[in-house]
């Protein structure tokens, strides 16, 4: 019984049933632990988590910068960047929006920094439903290619106080 | 097909030959069900525990109807300040109080009852069950008065009332406390020489248990010290991925505790229920050591799509070592369910490859409650999370509905119907009371379990789609730029209601159930529990 005091010599090997299961549950977990890894460099969605201390403060003087530059219109007040191809996009999340709101080319590679000026936010690209962390203190940098053109909203899936639910934006993609 | 004497079988108890002579100094009773030593001082703490945890449970459960009727688009209950609010109030007593009160009353059990002895320390037992109540209400007043709508998680640098944190500090060093009384009785059992030979599985799966605890409780103490005296404004803020590393020391462990009690109780329910007898003790107890020595890696995978840490760390902690704590689970998932088919089929319930399971006592709440939990926490709860703590499966998953998806099955349909079940043995074999209206009292898990089931399904479905978690409006009223869900996650999003409804139907017929017998059952102390 479970709740009594086992024979005195309890110890043994595992046989049959028991033995095939445990056997094949840990080459089941060999085989998820070798997966991982594998996709890391087989698959086409990852993220390195790459990412640098940064005080908010100088995150948002470098997104003002890159609005500057790269502004190519406004979309409901809010200021349309298209960076440059191959080049750096910053974007910063505050209570309770996204800012700016970004173009970007089909098929082309960008390096963007994501960080928060405040609180913990959410990236989350709807209705791609690919989902990042935003932490205030940290450039976290997202090496993406769009590959179908459209419009995307970006939402935030982290709680952030009570406009949390109104924290939405888009991303817009062309060919 | 079934014996009439199935059902309500209980164990007679076979050789004891550990017992040897208790230490209880005649503070003890012997249980008129099965024979066990029940020392009273322990008996009066397990049954204060147990009352406090069912309190939380329907506190929890009141406003957990509540957030599924908000989040049941057509319904939307609530106004959005009060639904982050009671879910703030939802995790806390669903995951924190409702769980530790309850496992601390086990490991008061399994020292004392299963050991044979007295409880370590009185003293020790008042301190820590006042510590826990007097956080459990600072934590309760400050998240119902609107001073911490920061949900359980509390990242940094949003903030609460300080004395939301001193209230998780003193619940902490509580739960601390109780758990160092478990230490203490076993040692004093040890000493006393009250038991020869091995601790039962039950008692080791405690200690399981109670080491994982001091893991998470240290894990707390180290994130909510500094989150204290920040909000205090003594100290800088800690910082926020610092902050969820460690925090997730907290929160992801103290599931592991559950876990761990919960297989402990699959053990005991399987006992008393069917007379279950584990096939391989050393099989049992070596998957409770990979529990210690890896669950707390789980905590890497709430990090999966964080800045701060890299993906070598990433993928490192949440594979090689994760994975032994899973197949930790894949061998109680084998091992409980067969001891209890080799203890039916040696009833003599032969017929076929599942005729053992058709012939299980499914009219008894504890059995049923039992298996229903196992079934859930292994299929819906364990491949759920397997799948969530894919580093490439996490992006499509992180924070969405489908992270809630998942723990409903492992917490609810998981561990918190299992401690029901329990309670259909604590209240009769602790409290000395019959249950009420028997048959309602079997039908309760059935109901719980489709309405867990039903709601944790749908809102993984929902969150496939998108739909983000603690949010409280899918319309995207008043924002800025207009966003729409695709018209199957609304839909699914009223089966989450359907099945929270459904779940709260269960739940409160169990607490109400247990109240009427705690206070009102009928006595039956002098003669044998009644069957189920």
């Amino acid at each position: 019984m479970s709740i009594h005091f086992p024979e005195t010599n309890w110890f043994k090997a595992p046989t049959g049933g028991e033995r095939v299961w445990i056997g094949l549950a840990l080459a089941w977990c060999v085989v998820l632990t070798l997966a991982m890894p594998y996709w890391h460099f087989k698959g086409k969605q990852n993220s390195t988590g790459e990412s640098y201390r940064v005080a908010p403060a100088d995150f948002m003087a470098r997104t003002e910068k890159f609005v500057g530059t790269n502004k190519v219109g406004e979309l409901k007040g809010v200021p349309v960047v298209q960076p440059a191809p191959g080049g750096d996009a910053y974007l910063v999340a505050m209570m309770w929006k996204f800012y700016p709101v970004l173009k970007l080319k089909k098929d082309q590679t960008y390096r963007l920094h994501v960080s928060s000026l405040d609180l913990q936010h959410g990236f989350s690209l709807q209705p791609m439903n690919m989902n990042f962390q935003i932490l205030p203190g940290y450039d976290h940098v997202l090496t993406i290619t769009p590959t179908i053109s459209g419009e995307y909203s970006l939402i935030c899936n982290e709680f952030c106080g009570f406009g949390h639910h109104t924290m939405a934006s888009k991303i817009l993609v062309e060919d | 097909m079934r014996a009439p004497a199935l059902e309500g079988d209980l164990p007679v108890p076979e050789e004891k030959p550990g017992f040897l002579k208790g230490n209880h100094a005649g503070a003890v009773r012997t249980c008129d069900t099965t024979g066990l030593p029940v020392c009273l001082e322990a008996q009066k703490f397990i049954q204060l525990n147990a009352v406090m945890a069912v309190v939380a449970l329907l506190i929890g459960g009141v406003v957990a109807l509540l957030l599924g009727l908000t989040r049941w688009p057509s319904v939307h209950l609530l106004p959005s300040e009060w639904y982050y609010r009671l879910l703030t109030a939802h995790g806390f007593n669903m995951l924190i109080f409702w769980m530790i009160f309850m496992e601390i009353g086990i490991l008061y059990f399994a020292g004392t009852t299963l050991l044979n002895s007295r409880l370590g320390s009185k003293a020790l037992a008042w301190l820590s069950f006042g510590l826990m109540v007097t956080g459990a209400v600072t934590v309760e007043a400050m998240v119902f008065a609107g001073k911490a709508d920061v949900l359980l998680t509390s990242y940094v640098p949003i903030k609460a009332h300080p004395a939301f944190y001193l209230g998780i500090i003193l619940f902490a060093v509580g739960a601390l406390v109780g758990v160092i009384n478990f230490f203490l009785t076993i040692y004093i059992a040890k000493r006393d020489k009250t038991y020869a030979g091995s601790v039962p599985l039950v008692v080791f799966g405690a200690i399981a248990a109670a080491i994982i605890a001091v893991v998470t409780l240290l894990h707390g103490a180290l994130v909510m010290i500094p989150t204290f005296t920040w909000s205090m404004g003594w100290t800088e803020m800690p910082d926020p991925a610092w902050y969820r590393l460690v925090w997730w020391g907290l929160g992801h462990s103290s599931q592991q505790i559950n876990v761990a009690a919960m297989v402990s109780c699959w053990y005991l329910l399987g006992t008393l229920t069917v007379g279950a007898k584990p096939l391989n003790q050393a099989v049992c107890r070596g998957a409770f050591v990979l529990y210690i020595l890896f669950i707390n890696l789980a905590s890497a995978h709430h990090l999966l799509v964080d800045p701060g840490v890299g993906a070598g760390w990433k993928i490192w902690n949440t594979s090689y070592a994760m994975y032994l704590a899973v197949l930790a689970s894949m061998i109680h998932g084998f091992t409980v369910p067969a001891s209890v088919e080799h203890a039916l089929r040696k009833k003599g319930f032969n017929k076929g490859l599942f005729g053992w399971l058709f012939a299980a006592p499914w009219k008894n709440p504890g059995f049923s409650a039992f298996f229903l939990s196992l079934v859930i926490f292994g299929f819906l709860g364990g491949i759920t999370g397997v799948t969530l703590g894919t580093q490439q499966i996490n992006i499509i998953a992180h924070n969405t509905l489908r992270i809630p998806g998942h723990f409903h099955a492992t917490v609810a349909g998981g561990a918190t119907l299992c401690f029901m079940g329990l309670a259909y043995y604590v209240v009769p074999l602790i409290f000395r009371k019959e249950y009420p209206l028997k048959a309602l009292a079997r039908l309760q898990p059935y109901l719980f379990a489709a309405g867990i089931v039903t709601m944790a399904i749908s809102m993984s479905f929902a969150g496939s789609y998108g739909v983000p978690r603690r949010h409280w409006d899918l319309e995207f009223t008043g924002s800025q730029f207009a966003v729409g869900f695709d018209s199957a996650a609304h839909f699914m999003m009223g089966i989450v209601g359907v099945g929270a409804t459904l779940a709260f139907t269960g739940l409160i017929i169990f607490v109400l159930l247990t109240v009427w017998a705690v206070f009102f059952g009928k006595s039956n102390a002098g003669k044998p529990m009644e069957s189920w």
